[in-house]
Parts: structure tokens; C-alpha cells; sequence
């Protein structure tokens, strides 16, 4: 109990009287630690707007807003992070989230204002004082990830399993690699705007994560009616912009899309569309062309109760997607997969059938009671440098189209191939796996004007390419083909040193002291493709209306002067099957108002 | 005369009214005998946090109903409406003093139901949270015991040695209160440079101060005489009541969940339970003030060992759709109060179908509250119940 000492020991504290008082006289000017999770930071240019911070934000204290000045475009919605600190708690979580890494936060504490208002504010854009201070909390790194920035690997053949077949090279995802990769999905949508069809990708990746595959096909067949082709070679600008890809890999959507048209049956899709009972309205629709834009049209046409005819001029339909990509990037089945559903909805297609030769236009004017084309670009382009007329001098779409219809098709012991796209990379792959099985080696130079980081080919195709045993030399630009006694020797090329001018526009410029001769007793063009439109008669394309390059204008739904013609696909918006599709698909609402009368 | 003479109560108690049969005094107040008054809420938030409606004979009290307000209230249900992840930033607000436990009980909870390992570096840097948090919320309770009897100049030094904890934890967290540190799969850092040093000048600058606090507040007649034999708590409603921590150990409990269920790297650490036998409030804070040594003593083991680098997060799956998979589970840490635990229960979606949150502010705050603040003084009320350390957020979650 009590004792004395208990009396008197606490007066020791009174030896604190002389000491220095330890408070901080002026509190607010203490620097805070290096670390500390003080008001936000944004650099705005490299924010992309994907609104991640705001869905991870649990008081939703974070809105995303248009700032002046910052327009919308591919990968980049134009909107920036507001943040209002009413509502927020400091936890940082946005910061940690940010795809790009351009959120963060000073370790200012102070904040003096009577306004309220104020402290609703857009970081970045509202200049603040601690915009520029360099402490403060920023994402723990590395290895500290809230998503996995890794793209799940595709299983793929090995070069020397592929190189001289045809067989497909990508294996496609398991269930379990499907699931683990679409979990990396942040479901910010940018994708989504990029896309030419504006696909659900966000809601079939979240399928995909659910494992509910028929909502996924649903979902897949709301924008797109070609998913086993598009899952294989779409050019995935999806990809190219999705904001995962901003600080690791971007996310794999075409395999993705793929691997939900790989799972479903072909015999299920009516059920599951729940396509198999479609009123028809009694109207017919006459599409040209069976390939990705006239397929769309077909298919959304056949949905609305249209009866709709294809008059395809090629054996088989598909269009540039049969002829014009080998079987290695596009199986036959996987395209027929997708073809036959079109053709189960009750659309006609009539091959063999070349309009302008067997049936006119004018003819489907009068049998139909609206006309959609989309011939594509099926014509090769010359560089037109001395020696192209030579016999052995071919271009790529020609053959390209010859392999698919089974023609034995010529590849000399040496190839040189001019271009840089994927056609050109497709070509290629396609003559060195013929030169694999007659010669047992490959020996093909491709070259193009741009260099190795602008080619346009995607950069699988050239890694793909050089796996299976061709040369790709970037940055050259073709100036005669070598022949001798009539037989092709190779080509003469300058250094490229610009392919476009300071306006984007095409304009190359060489260095003439820098050459090389590639060698070569065979050469292949693939720079480019044109269209044929002689089916068009004179008295149609007298009312078309062509604008200064002489490309067919066409409204928003693809509806060109002549208003029941309507024309979309290559022939408007360059190679590329997505944009046919999405082309397609405008079209058919168009001829669905045009015919509705809901002009 | 003896010292102890000076301070003496009259112990008979019958003057008193007996007790019912439910252990209840029979009060008419009609009588006018007795006085009824509240007593708190002990909070700025006024109608927001912890009340007793005292009935009063004199001074001293004849019946307590304990009212534990609304503050930062609903913590449980907020948590089924967020996802997984959504719920790591709202946790530690449960108990304001020391989220740190509240962090990783959830944190801990989720990634047994997903069957995530942590990083070894990650389960250290774990530990030293939250041996720093019992630290500082041990340095914020023995002010508010002291101050509670009148030693203001005790808050005043605990307070700065708390505030120099909090300066390490901002370092190393980023916050001084709210630390948000430890996330699902692991936590949010490593130690900053230099941390080693600085924490060891403030764990001796704390050593000295709690040299000065023993002879201020331990060695202090009038502390004694109001505390010693004061809120006897008897070791048989330990368990009946679920008293936990030093309220438990000062009864000769020892039970700590630190030996008793060992988790993080406290298996690998040199230490045993403080536990005292009088199980008064004197006893109970002279247990809590060799408790706060022992942590001094353990922030120290750990650093010694703690590794320098390596990974301090786990992979996680995406936390914006993270599924924890379907179960259930129950994590238990030792907080400064006593076992703070979790009850998890996932249905495998995207949210949590339950999560119950065991804080020991509940037993310890309401039923034995009520049961031995009876036949004490008015005077006496406050000291006892900082001599229980519950933080009313906790209770009403």
C-alpha cells in the first residue's frame, strides 16, 4: 500500500519546469514523411481517362469529368479523375490502381479555404502548389500489382512443327487460361470506343470470368456475327489501346473472343441466340460479296426478318478472309463455322456468280428492294519499277488466292517479297512453307520501305515470320528488278530513310548512296491492293457521288448517292475485317430505316 | 499515523439497498432517494459515442445501464454492399486507436479463404505494425487513465511519446491514424531507409519517459489509494464474461493469443504474457505498462531480425473482381484490449456475405461495465472505466 516514497516520488516531475518544451511551435510548416499520402497528384497527358481510380474508389469520392482542352480519342476518353475530399479517405487504393501510373499523391497536408467548393477539384488541371513536389506517396513497387500485368501465354506450335504445314498455329486458351486471363480485365472500356464494331468486350470478358459462355456468344453476336474469324484475325486495335497495356502486357481480347466461339458447338448457336424463329418481313435485300461486310449485312438483315441474297463471284464465300489469309492464321473449319450459322438464318448465298457478268445491277435493282456491296479489294498493286512485267514477277494476292484454291502455285529456290503489311508477311510465311516442302529450306528476303518499328504487319507475324526461317530486311525501297538472260536475278533497293512526311502523308525519301542487292530469282509485290468495281454501269456511277480521290461517299449508315445502293466494307474503309464488319452491321440498320421509311 | 489512514471509505455496506434475487437493486425512484444521471457520451460527437445512465444514492452508484452510442456505426452491413478489396480502406476504422489489428484480421481472413501465402518480409513487416500499434495505443490509454484521476501531466507526455510512434508509422505507411498498410496479400511497403535508427530513438526516448510515468503515476499515493482494490474483477467471470488481454491477465489469466493461438512471426520472438494477480485497476494498468515495455522489447527483436528486402505482396487475383472462394473462417490477433477477431463468411461472389467483427470493447464495455461499476463512487467512474480501455466505436459496429 501507500508508502512514502509514494509521496514524494511525483514531485520528480517538476524537473520538466526547466526543460526545453518539446511542442512544435508552428506545426503546419512540418514537413511530412517522403511517403505520406497527402492531396492528389495527376499528370493529365498521361492519364488515359479509364475511370479504374473511380471504380475502385468504395465512397465513390472520385467522378470522372471532361476537361477542356483534352479531346477524346482512340485510348484515351477525354475525361480526368475529379476527386471531391468530402468523401474521400486517403487510402490510396486509386493511386495503387492506375493503369497508366499518372495518379498520385503529394505529402502537402495543408489546405486552407473557406470555400467549400474548392475541395472538389480535377488533379492536373485545377494547378495546385503541390503539383510539382516530388515526395509523396506513389505506387509500392515493384512486385506489388493489384491485377497481374503478365499476359497468359498462348500455347502455340513451335516453328519446327509449323514450317512446313499448314496446320494452325495458335492453339487457342483452356478453360483455365481463358478464366485467368480475362481476370486481368479492369473493365474500363476503353477498348470498347476503340473498337470499329464497338464490341460488349468488358461484358464477354466478365462472361468469360463468370464462366457463362452462352451470355458470352450472346454478347459476342450483339456487334459482331463473325467471332471464330474475328477470335484469329481481327487486327485487335482493342489491344493496342487497352489500359492494362499502359504498365504491362495488354489484355489478349481476340484470343479471348476466340475462346468463347471455340467452346460453343455450332449446332447450339440458334438455340442460344434464340435465332430460331425469325419473323420475316416479306422484303429482300441483294448483298455483293460474301466477305466480312456483306456476311454483316447479311446476318443483322436476317435478324430484323429480310430475306437476303449473297451473289459471291469466288467458289466459296468468305472473300478476302478465305482468299486472302492462309490456313496456318484461319482454319477453313473456323470460317466455315461461322459462315454456315449466317446461311442457317435463311440467307442465300450464290457463288460462282460475278455481278456485272451474270446478273447486272440493275437487275438486282429491280428483283430487290435495296442492293449492299462490299467487293473488297481483291486487285494487286505494281511498284511499277523496271522489270515487274516479267513473267516471274507476281503479286501476293494473286497467289495467296491460288493456294486456297488448291492451284499448285510457282516458288522459285530464292524469293524476294516488297511490302511490310500482314499481306506481305502472309506471303511470306505461305511461300516459305512451300519452299520448306519442295526445296527442304527456306530462302525468302522481305523487305519494305518502313522501318522495323513502323512496318504496319503485326509484330507476331514478322517474329512469326523470321521463326520460320525468312529474312525480313526493314527500310528499303525497291529501284529495279536484276534480269539476266530473261531470268530474274533479284532486286537493286536504296536506304529508306523516311517513308512519310511531316503531315503523316505518304512521301518516302531515300539515301542514293546507300544500296543493296538482294537476290532472288522470283519477286512478289504486296504493297497494297485496289478494287475492281467494273460491275458498277455507267449509268449508276454517273449518280454516285465520288469525292476528290474517287472514293464513293457514304453517309453514317453507309448509303451512298444512289439510295438504294449501299456500300461499305474494304472498298470504303481500307483492308481490314473488323471495320467490315462494323461497315455491315451500319449498313443493315441503314437499309432496315431506308426501307422502313424511318429516313 | 500510518500514510495509508489518510484515505480511508466507509466499507459497510448496509446502508445500502440488498439485492433482488437477479443480483439488481430494487430502486424507487419515486422515493426520491435516489438520482438519476448520465453520465457522458465521453466524445466531441456528443450523441454519437458510449453513455452510462448512472441511478446515484448520494455519490455512489446503485444501477448502471450502459448506452454505447452510434458512432461509426455499421460497419458490418457497409461491408457486405463493397468488394473484397472495397473493404480494406474502411476496417481500420473500426477501432480508430489501432486499426492496425483490424487490418490484418481481414486481411488475414481473406487470404486463408483464398489460400494466399504471404511473403516472408511482408509477415515481419506485419508484426512490427502491429507491436507499433499496441505501442501507441498503450501510450493513448495510460494517458487517459492517468488523466482520468487527475494526471493531466501524464496524457501530456504519453501523448508526445505516441505522436513520435505515429511519426514512424507515417513514414512507414504513409498515414499517422489510418494506416491502410496491410492490404490482402501482403502490405503496402518496406521499411523506409534509415527506419531502424529512428525507431530505436523513439522506442528510448519512450523508455525514459515511462521511467518518469512509474514514478508520476505507478508510485503515487493518491494513484494507489484510488485504484488499488478499486474494480475488482474476479477471475471467475473471466470466461463467463469473455474478458480478454490484460483485463483477463491481470486477473492471473494468462492468456495472450500472441502464445496461446501464435501467428505472424511472434513463434520466433522471445516473450511471455505479462500477468498480474490482484485483477484491480492498478493492477490491471501496471500489467498494461509491463506489456508496453515487453512490446518496446519486441519492436526491438523484430527489427534485428526483420529481413531487409524481398517481396512484401503476394499475387493477388484482380482485386476489382477478386472471388474469394466460398467458407468461412475466424482470425484472432492479441490487440492492446485483448483477442480482436474476424468472422468471415464468403458465398465465393465478388462481396462478402458476412463479416462479424469480435472486438473486446463489448464484454468488456456493457456486461462487466454494468455488473462492477456497482456500489463505486461517481468520482471513481471515469477511472475505471479507461481501466478497462474499450473504444465505443468498436462496440456499436
Amino acid at each position: 500500500m501507500a508508502r512514502i516514497k509514494d509521496i514524494i516520488s511525483p514531485f520528480t516531475a517538476w524537473k520538466n519546469v526547466v526543460k526545453e518544451p518539446v511542442t512544435i511551435k508552428e506545426p503546419l510548416k512540418r514537413e511530412a514523411a517522403p511517403r505520406y499520402r497527402g492531396f492528389h497528384k495527376n499528370d493529365v497527358d498521361t492519364c488515359i481517362g479509364c475511370g479504374t481510380c473511380e471504380s475502385i474508389c468504395q465512397n465513390a469520392a472520385i467522378d470522372m469529368v471532361p476537361v477542356e482542352g483534352i479531346e477524346t480519342k482512340n485510348g484515351d476518353s477525354g475525361l480526368r479523375p475529379r476527386i471531391d475530399y468530402g468523401r474521400c479517405c486517403w487510402c490510396a487504393l486509386c493511386v495503387d490502381v492506375c493503369t497508366t501510373g499518372s495518379l498520385s499523391m503529394s505529402n502537402h497536408f495543408k489546405w486552407v479555404d473557406s470555400d467549400p467548393d474548392v475541395f472538389r477539384f480535377i488533379p492536373g488541371v485545377d494547378k495546385k502548389e503541390w503539383d510539382d513536389e516530388p515526395n509523396g506517396y506513389k505506387k509500392p513497387g515493384p512486385n506489388y500489382e493489384l491485377y497481374s500485368k503478365e499476359r497468359v501465354h498462348m500455347p502455340e506450335l513451335k516453328p519446327e512443327e509449323r514450317d512446313k504445314s499448314f496446320i494452325e498455329i495458335v492453339r487457342g486458351y483452356s478453360r483455365e487460361q481463358a478464366i485467368k486471363e480475362a481476370d486481368r480485365c479492369v473493365e474500363c472500356g476503353i477498348c470498347v470506343a476503340t473498337c470499329p464494331a464497338h464490341m460488349g468486350i468488358p461484358e464477354y470478358i466478365k462472361a468469360i470470368r463468370n464462366d457463362d459462355l452462352n451470355e458470352g456468344l450472346r454478347i459476342l453476336y450483339d456487334t459482331n456475327p463473325l467471332p471464330e474469324i474475328c477470335g484469329r484475325i481481327c487486327t485487335h486495335k482493342c489491344e493496342t489501346v487497352c489500359s492494362v497495356g499502359h504498365q504491362g502486357d495488354p489484355l489478349s481480347i481476340r484470343w479471348l473472343k476466340r475462346y468463347i466461339a471455340d467452346q460453343q458447338p455450332a449446332e447450339n448457336y440458334k438455340q442460344i441466340l434464340e435465332t430460331e424463329n425469325i419473323s420475316k418481313n416479306g422484303k429482300r435485300v441483294a448483298i455483293i460479296g460474301a466477305g466480312p461486310a456483306g456476311l454483316s449485312a447479311a446476318h443483322y438483315l436476317a435478324l430484323m426478318g429480310y430475306e437476303c441474297t449473297i451473289f459471291e463471284k469466288l467458289p466459296l464465300p468468305g472473300g478476302m478472309m478465305r482468299y486472302g489469309i492462309p490456313e496456318y492464321r484461319l482454319p477453313y473449319d473456323a470460317l466455315d463455322k461461322d459462315i454456315d450459322y449466317i446461311k442457317s438464318l435463311g440467307v442465300e448465298i450464290r457463288c460462282n456468280t460475278t455481278v456485272g457478268k451474270d446478273i447486272t445491277l440493275e437487275e438486282l435493282h429491280n428483283q430487290y428492294d435495296a442492293v449492299f456491296t462490299g467487293t473488297g479489294l481483291h486487285l494487286g498493286r505494281s511498284t511499277r519499277i523496271p522489270g515487274t512485267d516479267h513473267p516471274h514477277v507476281y503479286q501476293a494476292v494473286d497467289l495467296l488466292r491460288d493456294v486456297t484454291m488448291g492451284k499448285e502455285i510457282p516458288a522459285a529456290q530464292s524469293i524476294v517479297v516488297i511490302g511490310g503489311g500482314n499481306v506481305a508477311m502472309d506471303i511470306t510465311r505461305t511461300l516459305a512453307r512451300i519452299q520448306n516442302q519442295r526445296y527442304g529450306k527456306v530462302n525468302i528476303i522481305t523487305t519494305s520501305l518502313e522501318s522495323e518499328n513502323e512496318m504496319p504487319a503485326d509484330r507476331e507475324e514478322v517474329v512469326e515470320a523470321r521463326e520460320e526461317g525468312a529474312t525480313i530486311i526493314p527500310g528499303w525501297g525497291p529501284v529495279k528488278i536484276e534480269i539476266e538472260n530473261n531470268k530474274i536475278k533479284g532486286l537493286h533497293v536504296v536506304k529508306c530513310v523516311s517513308v512519310f512526311d511531316e503531315n503523316r502523308r505518304f512521301n518516302p525519301k531515300f539515301d542514293e548512296t546507300q544500296t543493296d542487292f538482294f537476290a532472288g530469282e522470283m519477286v512478289v509485290e504486296s504493297i497494297g491492293q485496289g478494287m475492281d468495281l467494273s460491275y458498277l454501269p455507267e449509268s449508276i456511277k454517273d449518280n454516285l457521288k465520288l469525292d476528290s480521290r474517287g472514293r464513293i461517299v457514304v453517309n453514317d449508315y453507309f448509303q451512298s448517292s444512289v439510295e438504294w445502293l449501299f456500300v461499305g466494307g474494304d472498298i470504303i474503309q481500307g483492308p481490314d475485317v473488323i471495320h467490315g464488319i462494323a461497315n455491315g452491321h451500319k449498313a443493315a440498320i441503314g437499309i432496315d430505316r431506308f426501307l422502313g421509311g424511318k429516313k | 499515523m500510518k500514510f495509508s489512514k489518510l484515505f480511508k471509505i466507509n466499507e459497510d455496506r448496509s446502508l445500502y439497498p440488498p439485492l433482488n434475487s437477479e443480483g439488481k437493486v430494487d430502486i424507487d425512484l419515486s422515493s426520491h432517494k435516489y438520482v438519476k444521471l448520465w453520465h457522458g457520451p465521453q466524445h466531441p460527437g456528443i450523441t454519437g459515442n458510449m453513455s452510462l445512465e448512472l441511478t446515484l444514492l448520494g455519490d455512489e452508484i446503485m444501477d448502471c445501464e450502459t448506452h454505447v452510442g452510434y458512432l461509426h456505426r455499421g460497419f458490418e452491413k457497409l461491408m457486405e454492399r463493397r468488394k473484397w478489396i472495397q473493404c480494406f480502406p474502411i476496417v481500420c476504422r473500426i477501432t480508430v486507436p489501432e486499426p492496425d489489428f483490424n487490418e490484418y484480421c481481414f486481411a488475414a481472413g481473406v487470404e486463408e479463404l483464398a489460400g494466399i501465402e504471404i511473403p516472408e518480409t511482408a509477415q515481419w513487416l506485419r508484426t512490427l505494425t502491429l507491436e507499433m500499434a499496441r505501442l501507441q495505443s498503450y501510450l493513448m490509454w495510460i494517458g487517459g487513465q492517468a488523466g482520468s484521476l487527475g494526471m493531466g501531466i501524464i496524457g501530456q507526455w504519453s501523448n508526445y511519446c505516441r505522436d513520435l510512434v505515429l511519426d514512424r508509422f507515417e513514414e512507414l505507411t504513409g498515414g499517422r491514424i489510418y494506416h491502410m498498410y496491410i492490404i490482402p496479400g501482403g502490405v503496402r511497403g518496406l521499411l523506409p531507409d534509415g527506419f531502424e535508427a529512428r525507431m530505436e530513438e523513439t522506442l528510448k526516448t519512450i523508455e525514459e519517459f515511462m521511467v518518469d510515468i512509474d514514478r508520476v503515476m505507478f508510485n503515487n499515493a493518491v494513484f494507489k489509494k484510488r485504484t488499488v482494490g478499486m474494480g475488482y474483477i474476479d477471475p471467475k467471470w473471466i470466461y463467463q464474461f469473455g474478458i480478454t488481454g490484460p483485463n483477463a491477465r491481470a486477473a492471473g489469466i494468462p492468456d495472450d493469443v500472441r502464445k496461446k493461438y501464435p501467428y505472424l512471426k511472434y513463434p520466433e520472438l522471445d516473450f511471455e504474457p505479462v500477468v498480474g494477480k490482484d485483477s484491480d485497476i492498478y493492477t490491471r494498468a501496471d500489467v498494461r505498462r509491463r506489456d508496453l515495455l515487453l512490446t518496446v522489447d519486441l519492436i526491438r527483436q523484430i527489427l534485428a531480425k526483420m529481413p531487409k528486402d524481398g517481396d512484401f505482396k503476394a499475387p493477388t487475383p484482380n482485386v476489382l473482381h477478386w472471388k474469394v472462394p466460398a467458407g468461412e473462417t475466424f482470425v484472432r490477433s492479441e490487440c492492446t484490449r485483448g483477442e480482436f477477431a474476424y468472422y468471415i463468411v464468403s458465398d465465393g461472389s465478388e462481396y462478402p456475405r458476412r463479416i462479424n467483427v469480435r472486438g473486446p470493447s463489448y464484454t468488456h464495455a456493457v456486461a462487466l461495465l454494468e455488473k462492477m461499476i456497482i456500489n463505486t463512487n461517481l468520482a471513481d467512474v471515469a477511472g475505471l472505466m479507461t481501466s478497462l480501455h474499450t473504444y465505443p466505436p468498436e462496440i456499436e459496429r
